[in-house]
């Protein structure tokens, strides 16, 4: 199968979920699984990956600004700023592409080739608004939401380092924060964390629905499912960045 | 009634079977038997569309059901009860669940009726002990009862039978056996039972269709195929016979 098939046979998946979506009775108790399982039990990994970037952050800028006359305030400028747009939600992906990403491709993937899914399909029930629509919903409520966890611990990891560190006072830090602080900032790391969190649901929902081959295929498709998903989170990032900024 | 209608079906340059027709009629029990991987499981899949094929219909009722919208396809769906050669159950969900999964999507039953039905669901396979345990610990052949169990739940009008006793001890695989006469009898529902073992197929099918050589190779009675001897047209049937180590005269 060529590139352009795959591509194709990609679309036509998400059509069947976008059509499949009014089925709410058929999903809604998934719905509310994963929005735990993406949301809730994400949150240490978040938190944990927000608070060390923002902490190393402020550390490496302290040391290339370590020049007389700039004021300490643009540690906290920089450290709040990048998070915001950048990292808060482009590192916080990029890791939960390993987690959540690959635990939908394992699920549906052996589901797949267990019969699993051909069990759902020969009841009558339309396999993918049960098992893919309400991975992809949880994806595009819940990476928003941990995008913003993500945010407020990653300058709040960036101030405890500052200040243990003896690099900015967290008076200065909380100066430049505030002073380079911009709604449309946060508007865009949503965004970006949207769209992210709708390519890996459903990247790797379409590797897993159509795993093959046992075992050894289940495989396969989680590492295409992780490693595509970094790939387009990339991808989309620059897109954004080139479109929108 | 099922028709089945020239049907040809290959994967990429693999051709599996081509020409293949027959009927199956209501009430009836059709063994479809053959080597492993002559395309037992596919064929069946075609019953009720979960594979589509290159050429040729199924009809259910002279409805061709390759021809069916998708929501009208899932009602017909609904028809069928089908057991899966490696059980299919949900492993997230225990074994009353599993049983009680198809009522709660598709009915609008309630809480007690739901539990009424899938304890007697579960007696008629001897496992009501086995309501709350995660299907995960079950053994083989309980797992195929409480497949089978889900799969007539909603009381299909047809039951497909993928490979039923495969992998099952003698006496497990006769229980199995049973289970399959006993719906066929009391519940009235078509069954269609893909085996190789021939033993199944003398203790539950009437019918018989064989597969070999990518093509429809016999048809016919059991009756009829325990009068065939070693000659003319039959000839692949007794050497696939034979070769199961089943003396069928005895």
């Amino acid at each position: 199968m060529n590139a352009l098939e795959k591509l194709g046979k990609y679309a036509l998946f998400l059509y069947r979920a976008l059509r499949s979506s009014y089925d709410v009775k058929i999903y809604k108790n998934n719905l509310v699984n994963e929005l735990i399982k993406v949301g809730y039990e994400s949150l240490p990994i978040v938190l944990l990956t927000g608070a060390f970037t923002g902490a190393v952050m402020t550390l490496q800028t302290s040391y290339q600004l370590d020049i007389a006359f700039v004021p300490r305030s643009i540690i906290g400028a920089i450290v709040s700023q990048s998070i915001l747009i950048e990292l808060g939600a482009v590192i916080t992906s990029l890791v939960l592409a390993g987690k959540v990403g690959a635990r939908i491709a394992t699920e549906l993937g052996t589901m797949r080739v267990s019969e699993q899914v051909d069990a759902l399909e020969s009841m009558g029930f339309n396999s993918v608004a049960f098992l893919v629509v309400p991975r992809v919903l949880a994806g595009v409520i819940m990476f928003p939401v941990l995008y913003i966890v993500a945010s407020v611990s990653g300058v709040g990891g960036g101030l405890l380092a500052g200040v243990l560190s003896g690099a900015v006072p967290s008076s200065e830090f909380m100066l430049g924060a505030r002073e380079f602080f911009f709604p449309w900032d946060v508007l865009f790391g949503l965004l970006k964390a949207f769209v992210f969190g709708f390519v890996i649901t459903s990247v790797s929902c379409y590797k897993g629905y159509y795993a093959t081959g046992g075992a050894e295929g289940v495989g396969n498709s989680t590492t295409q499912a992780t490693v595509l998903s970094c790939i387009y989170i990339l991808l989309a990032d620059f897109v954004l960045a080139a479109v929108i900024l | 009634m099922i028709e089945v209608k020239n049907l040809k079906k290959s994967f990429k340059e693999n051709l599996v079977w081509e020409d293949v027709s027959f009927t199956i009629d209501e009430g009836e029990t059709v063994a479809i038997i053959g080597r492993s991987g002559c395309g037992k499981s596919v064929l069946v899949k075609h019953l009720n569309a979960l594979i589509y094929p290159d050429e040729g219909q199924v009809l259910i009722e002279g409805q061709n059901i390759f021809e069916l919208e998708y929501v009208a396809l899932r009602k017909m769906r609904q028809r069928f009860g089908v057991l899966f050669q490696g059980s299919a159950l949900f492993d997230s969900i225990n074994t009353f669940e599993n049983v009680a999964f198809p009522l709660r999507y598709f009915t609008e039953k309630s809480e007690e009726e739901i539990e009424s039905i899938v304890m007697d669901g579960l007696g008629m396979v001897n496992l009501t002990d086995a309501a709350d345990q995660n299907t995960a610990e079950l053994s083989g052949g309980m797992r195929r009862r409480v497949a089978l169990a889900r799969a007539t739940v909603l009381r299909p009008d047809f039951l497909i039978y993928d490979e039923p006793t495969s992998g099952l001890d003698p006496q497990t695989s006769n229980e199995i056996n049973d289970l399959i006469k006993s719906f066929a009898q009391n519940l009235n529902i078509t069954s269609i039972v893909v085996t190789h073992d021939i033993h199944s197929v003398l203790e539950v099918a009437e019918t018989v269709v064989f597969l070999e050589g990518q093509e429809l190779c016999w048809r016919g009675t059991v009756e009829e195929m325990k009068a065939s001897d070693n000659t003319s047209d039959n000839k692949r049937l007794m050497n696939f016979i034979t070769a199961s180590e089943y003396k069928i005269k005895q």
